[in-house]
């Protein structure tokens, strides 16, 4: 790229599976697996008349990333709504295998989740890939290899990539990222508007998004919304990595039972980072980047190794 | 789904080094091209899958013109439409020429 | 089947699996030999929170942390996760991925895991618990779904009768026990007339850690490309380099 300096700011929302592969790593150093030209793509979509895509809305491939060999597979967030079908979610499925069961490959894989979860029009291929995922990404866990979830697009992390977010080592998110399990439109129209107004922007940021996330110890890393954004939180993150073993889990067993017992009288996020120690919980979704993730290091809760 | 395909014999082949490229992305009012450098002399084709019905003389409109204007000889493109705009067709393939052209 | 006759049916020999008032279940059966299974699950066809999640999973640490070899058997009738504001706040992701991942390394650490669908299964409860087994079974009266036909059929904007006839001639997305066979997800469907201990013993040999899931999707048919793409990827992983595109 020309202009590396200005890349490096572009935004990691706007820009495509490809874009984000492309800007996270060293440059020149991606190359593609299963990429577009070899057309693997999803044998349903025809019987609904929707349009498939060429990779079926993953990117999948390796780099180095500051010299180090990754895998990684990044979601289009804008095809489909970056879901998990039986292609797609076989690709990264594939390359997590990879990685757990051979040493001499990439011992490290990135997964740019841009997904609102299942793709309905394979929903039962979509879910059953979510689970052969979360299974290849513990064992691969357990073989020592680093996955790292970064979220920070237009589909969020839902449903299924919500889970799969929770089953990494690792998770980055950014402001503009939303993890969550059931989208705020799917609760308002099973519970009614008074349960969660889908139309308040704030109501759902503060509930689903990124501050939030890292703020309770849902996500481990803070990025701004640009590649160099992304990259730095990736690189940090790479620094330590928890190990998957019973003790892990007993940790964060507790973790999980202390947070249902610090929150459990919390109607709404601000009063959650009022539990939390924050002084001006109010004043957290103005802040800017830089001061947001200094401040989410000094919250005990939002770092830990019980993942 | 609607599939069309149409076959050009261009002034000359598309300079440039690169054998392959992908351009946009599948969704509402978008499209995906992939471009390939595996035919011989300045021959050109291009096969379009798209959802959206009855719109066969504007997709030749725009492809006729495509081909006069960059002459995209020695190209296979494949487009998977999104219900893209012709200026959005017009574009992508603009970009797609680009891409090729690089050394 | 109601859970008591299910129960009855596993563990002719003797159980003190009971069921909470929200629905969550958590016990111990008797196998032959003086051998036991842990069970946890959820009743009822309640919903999976925050609060549900965490007795189970501590079942499964609990299990896991005495070492040995004990099975255990995760007995699903969910509606699905807890759909609500406060438990989005508070990460539910988190909470759901939690049980998974507690009984992925239960599996790992040599108790096989086997779930048993005897009513609904949606969704993240799903993928929480049933999906997260090595070996998942269910009786005829499931009724897994990852969404019902009028809520995709309102989502994807395709007709409700479209979507029926569809149905009929691919497993790929709507609801049912057979699809989900088919598909690979559910391993097999027991027969509630024979003795149901004896086909859990059956399916204990045959639990593995090795996902074979997409293999049997593919034998069945049901899934023609997902198996194929996985080893595709580890092939082109291991062998060549490849890859020149350009894009932008």
């Amino acid at each position: 790229m020309e202009d590396a300096a200005i890349y490096a700011q572009a935004s990691w929302f706007q820009a495509t599976a490809r874009q984000r592969a492309a800007g996270l790593l060293d440059p020149n150093s991606f190359t593609e697996f299963l990429g577009p030209a070899e057309r693997v793509q999803s044998p349903h979509l025809h019987l609904f008349d929707v349009p498939s895509a060429f990779d079926d809305g993953v990117v999948i491939g390796r780099g180095t990333l500051d010299g180090k060999d990754v895998f990684i597979a990044a979601q289009e967030g804008q095809f489909m709504g970056g879901t998990f079908a039986e292609v797609s979610g076989a690709k990264m499925v594939g390359l997590v295998r990879a990685a757990r069961d051979h040493k001499e490959l990439p011992q490290t894989v990135l997964l740019l989740l841009d997904s609102g979860g299942v793709r309905l029009q394979e929903a039962n291929a979509g879910e059953l890939v979510v689970a052969e995922l979360m299974r290849a990404i513990v064992q691969a866990r357990s073989a020592g290899v680093a996955v790292i979830a970064m979220v920070g697009g237009k589909a969020g992390a839902f449903g299924g990539a919500g889970l799969t977010a929770a089953t990494c080592s690792r998770v980055a998110v950014s402001e503009e990222g939303r993890i969550a399990v059931t989208g705020p439109e799917v609760i308002e129209t099973n519970k009614g508007v008074e349960e969660f107004d889908s139309k308040n922007k704030a109501l759902v940021w503060s509930t689903d998004g990124g501050k939030n996330r890292r703020l309770i110890g849902g996500a481990d890393a803070f990025a701004e919304d640009s590649m160099a954004g992304f990259r730095a939180a990736a690189m940090a993150l790479l620094a330590k990595v928890p190990a998957f073993n019973l003790k892990t889990m007993q940790a964060e067993q507790e973790r999980l039972a202390a947070r249902q017992e610090k929150f459990g009288a919390c109607d709404d996020a601000v009063s959650m980072w009022r539990v939390l120690g924050i002084k001006d919980p109010e004043a957290i979704r103005d802040m800017d980047s830089k001061d947001f993730a200094q401040l989410a290091s000094s919250i005990k809760e939002a770092n830990h190794d019980a993942r | 789904m609607l599939t069309l395909k149409f076959s050009h014999a261009a002034k000359r082949r598309l300079a440039g080094e690169q054998a392959t490229a992908i351009i946009g992305v599948v969704a509402s009012g978008n499209l995906e091209v992939l471009l390939e450098r595996v035919l011989p002399g300045a021959n050109c084709e291009i096969e379009i899958a798209t959802p959206i019905t009855g719109y066969d003389a504007t997709w030749k409109a725009v492809i006729d013109e495509f081909v006069e204007r960059f002459s995209p000889g020695g190209l296979r493109i494949s487009i998977n439409d999104g219900g893209a705009r012709p200026d959005t067709v017009f574009l992508r393939l603009m970009q797609g020429c680009a891409l090729m052209e690089k050394v | 089947m109601t859970l008591d006759e299910i129960l009855k049916g596993l563990f002719p020999s003797g159980h003190n699996v009971k069921t909470s008032a929200a629905g969550i279940i958590i016990g111990t059966g008797k196998r032959k030999q003086g051998k036991t299974v842990a069970v946890i699950g959820v009743a009822n066809g309640v919903a999976l929170g925050t609060a549900g999640v965490l007795p189970l999973a501590q079942e499964v640490l609990r299990v896991v942390a005495n070492g040995g070899d004990i099975p255990i058997l995760v007995l699903v009738d969910t509606q699905g996760q807890l759909m609500a504001r406060r438990e989005e706040m508070r990460g539910l992701n988190e909470y759901l991925a939690h049980l998974a991942k507690c009984l992925l390394l239960a599996s790992q650490q040599g108790h096989r895991t086997i779930g048993l669908e005897y009513g609904k299964a949606a969704a993240g409860a799903s993928l929480a618990t049933a999906l997260a087994t090595d070996f998942l079974v269910g009786l005829p009266g499931a009724e897994p779904a990852v969404m019902d036909l009028p809520s995709i059929s309102r989502v994807t904007t395709l007709p409700l009768d479209k979507l029926k006839e569809l149905a009929k001639t691919t497993p790929v997305f709507a609801p049912g026990l057979n699809h989900l066979a088919q598909m690979g997800a559910v391993a097999e469907i027991w027969e509630p007339q024979k003795p149901l201990d004896e086909q859990l013993e059956e399916a204990l040999k045959k639990a593995s850690p090795v996902d074979s899931r997409d293999e049997w999707g593919a034998a069945r048919k049901g899934r023609p490309m997902a198996a194929k793409v996985a080893k595709r990827v580890i092939a082109e992983a291991t062998g060549r380099g490849g890859g020149d595109v350009a894009s932008a």
